[in-house]
């Protein structure tokens, strides 16, 4: 076991596997950031990115280039951001049941626009997918592709945007202190509503990550949980972009590891404990960082104007 | 814009609340109709007539309400106390589970024991399960600050592997040609019907009950007070005297065994065995209903009809005219948007300024 272990880690394929399923939770992981750092939970996660995947593959699929598609698929997303920006700042409604609500809602259009679209297909339409940057001299890097290399660049540069740049400065301004921020002369509920439909747009993008890259084709529940794994990694990297690229990584690591020891065992492990690993750890890395949370001090309070 | 509490709410505006939010359900919902090109009344008729118009299409929507209206009442007590509990799907499985454990392992003899003794054995199991499974997310938020949300959430998906491999292992049906689903409970553990020649079952007589005690419980007891005040301000219900831990505790495990029962109510009135399709996400669907009943235990009744009633009817407006199923639940998610947004409404006015 620890013998196969050891190859597997020496093992290039397994390496481009890790980065591979970390991609769309780098994107899901960075939006769901942005908008807690403004002060907003956002549950809608699971539905955008099933919104995602089907917009920017139906786009491309009705004859949009790909990155055409993930423009769609980002729109898509920030489309819906926007309805939670709506419930959720001026109207100040629960954060966690306007999230659950935005998840039903994209869930359920999409599988409906999917339906009557398709009506009788009983093989899935399929595109032609992102090709791997075979171009780039970086082993590993050079078999993704550039859906991935994105999501990497984008780790250094909502870094940046967050710290050293007064748009920044207000989304974190707004998910600490919205009074104070008030008293600074920023409009609290404009702020935190950019925040949300930015992150939102890089949710969708996470989600056409999976139907324009790692597949060629919408499958219905293809999301299965990866939206809830970006809200737990958000917590786990204490709402810092560095720490959520290492948590996706790191959540990778162990799902790639997983499927690997499920399809080399034969020591009659049932295969249902290795698919269970990256849930059971994700719950784990949540208790072991808990104690030790910065949660932004304004997450999850609305903020009304003159209101204490 | 900002929003500014309305000195008094008026009772004209909570009633007309939610029929301006079906209303406007009906509007938005008929786009999607349009959009699949189907002839919007007869679609609508369909899925009502398929819901509600019938003997039979009445007994079909209660036995598809019997579970909501469970784990509805779970997700309402656990909200009411601000404690966000996610995880009903789970629980309803691990319920399901256990009674089977109890009610139908041992060679289908169940312990040897009398049914009288049984029964209640195994729906007491199935509770205790379903308690459980809530308790460690709830500890673990008392105790460590971890986020109750995606541990009940994440809890969802480790509970329905664990029962694919007890399906695959030691529940497994040997006699189901190699199908994955448990063996079945006995006959005497099965819940009656509660009409001749349908598939309502004793059940529904539960989660009404249950409806009933619970709304009792919340509108004169002392608990149901001391979960408002936890819900609402944890810190000014620990001043003024409220056990916080304990609340937060009792409601975690009332919440838990109420999906637990759910899980158990559904294979003993309706699937007999356990298969990995049983709740075709009974448990998120009772987040819907939760919300959509205001968290009010007899509104839970009401909506949890109302979304069993769009789901069959849509089932059978689906052989009608081509319009996919899918439309039942975009239509629920509409009304759940519209429901939230028509509350808020008749709470606030809108200053624009």
């Amino acid at each position: 076991m620890i013998a196969d272990i050891l190859i597997m880690l020496g093992n290039v394929d397994f390496w481009v596997a890790v980065l591979r399923i970390a991609t769309p939770l780098i994107l899901g992981t960075l939006g769901v950031l942005l908008c807690e750092r403004a002060g907003v939970l956002n549950l809608g996660i699971e539905g955008i990115m099933v919104a995602g995947a089907l917009t920017g593959w139906l786009a491309v699929f009705l004859g949009a280039s790909l990155w055409g598609g993930v423009m769609v698929a980002a729109l898509t997303g920030a489309a819906f951001g926007l309805l939670h920006a709506l419930l959720t700042v001026p109207l100040a409604l629960s954060q966690h049941v306007s999230g659950l609500a935005i998840t039903l809602f994209a869930t359920s259009v999409s599988y409906f626009a999917y339906r009557v679209s398709f009506p009788n297909v009983t093989a899935p339409p399929t595109i032609t997918p992102f090709g791997e940057m075979a171009w780039l001299p970086i082993p590993i890097l050079a078999q993704q592709t550039p859906l991935t290399l994105l999501a990497l660049l984008a780790v250094p540069a909502i870094a940046w945007v967050l710290y050293r740049t007064p748009v920044g400065l207000a989304v974190r301004m707004v998910g600490e202190n919205p009074a104070a921020a008030e008293g600074q002369g920023l409009n609290v509920n404009l702020v935190r509503t950019g925040a949300i439909v930015a992150g939102s747009a890089l949710m969708g993008m996470a989600g056409s990550f999976l139907t324009l890259s790692a597949f060629n084709a919408f499958f219905f529940n293809m999301v299965n949980g990866r939206g809830w794994i970006c809200v737990a990694l958000v917590v786990f990297a204490s709402w810092r972009p560095g720490k959520a690229l290492a948590g996706a990584l790191l959540f990778a690591f162990f799902d790639a590891m997983q499927l690997r020891l499920q399809h080399g065992s034969s020591d009659g492990v049932p295969y249902q404990i290795y698919l269970m690993l990256p849930y059971a750890l994700s719950i784990l890395a949540l208790v072991l960082v808990a104690r030790r949370a910065a949660y932004p001090q304004a997450l999850m309070k609305a903020y009304r104007k003159g209101e204490r | 814009m900002r929003l500014e509490a309305r000195g008094e709410v008026s009772r004209v505006m909570l009633v007309a609340a939610p029929f301006a939010a079906v209303v406007f359900t009906l509007l938005l919902s008929s786009l999607f109709v349009a959009w699949a090109g189907a002839p919007l009344t007869r679609t609508y008729a369909l899925i009502f007539e398929g819901g509600f118009g019938s003997r039979f299409a009445w007994s079909e929507t209660l036995t598809r309400a019997t579970p909501l209206i469970l784990t509805g009442l779970a997700v309402a007590v656990a909200f009411r106390a601000r404690f966000f509990n996610i995880g009903a799907e789970g629980q309803l499985y691990a319920g399901a589970l256990a009674a089977v454990a109890v009610g139908g392992l041992h060679g289908g003899a169940g312990f040897d024991a009398h049914p009288a003794l049984l029964y209640p054995a195994m729906m007491i199991a199935a509770m205790i399960a379903g308690a459980l499974l809530l308790l460690v997310p709830a500890l673990l938020r008392l105790r460590l600050g971890v986020d109750e949300v995606v541990t009940t959430l994440l809890l969802n998906f480790i509970v329905l592997l664990f029962v694919s491999m007890l399906l695959d292992g030691p529940m497994k049906d040997p006699t189901a040609m190699g199908w994955p689903q448990s063996v079945a409970l006995q006959d005497s553990m099965q819940l009656g019907k509660l009409v001749e020649r349908t598939r309502v079952h004793t059940g529904l007589l539960w989660a009404l009950t249950l409806a009933g005690m619970l709304w009792a419980l919340f509108k004169y007891s002392t608990f149901g007070f001391a979960v408002r005040a936890v819900g609402a301000n944890p810190r000014g219900a620990a001043f003024v005297g409220v056990p916080v831990t304990r609340t937060m505790v009792l409601v975690a495990l009332l919440s838990g065994a109420l999906a637990g029962l759910a899980g158990a109510i559904e294979v003993a009135g309706r699937a007999t065995y356990v298969t990995l399709d049983m709740s075709p996400g009974y448990g998120y669907t009772g987040i819907v209903i939760a919300m959509l009943a205001g968290l009010n235990p007899l509104g839970v009744v009401a909506a949890a009809i109302f979304v069993a009633g769009v789901l069959v009817g849509a089932d059978s407006m689906s052989r009608g005219v081509a319009v996919p199923t899918y439309i039942a639940d975009v239509i629920v998610a509409i009304a759940l948007l519209s429901m939230l947004v028509a509350t808020a409404f008749a709470r606030y006015r809108l200053r624009l300024q």
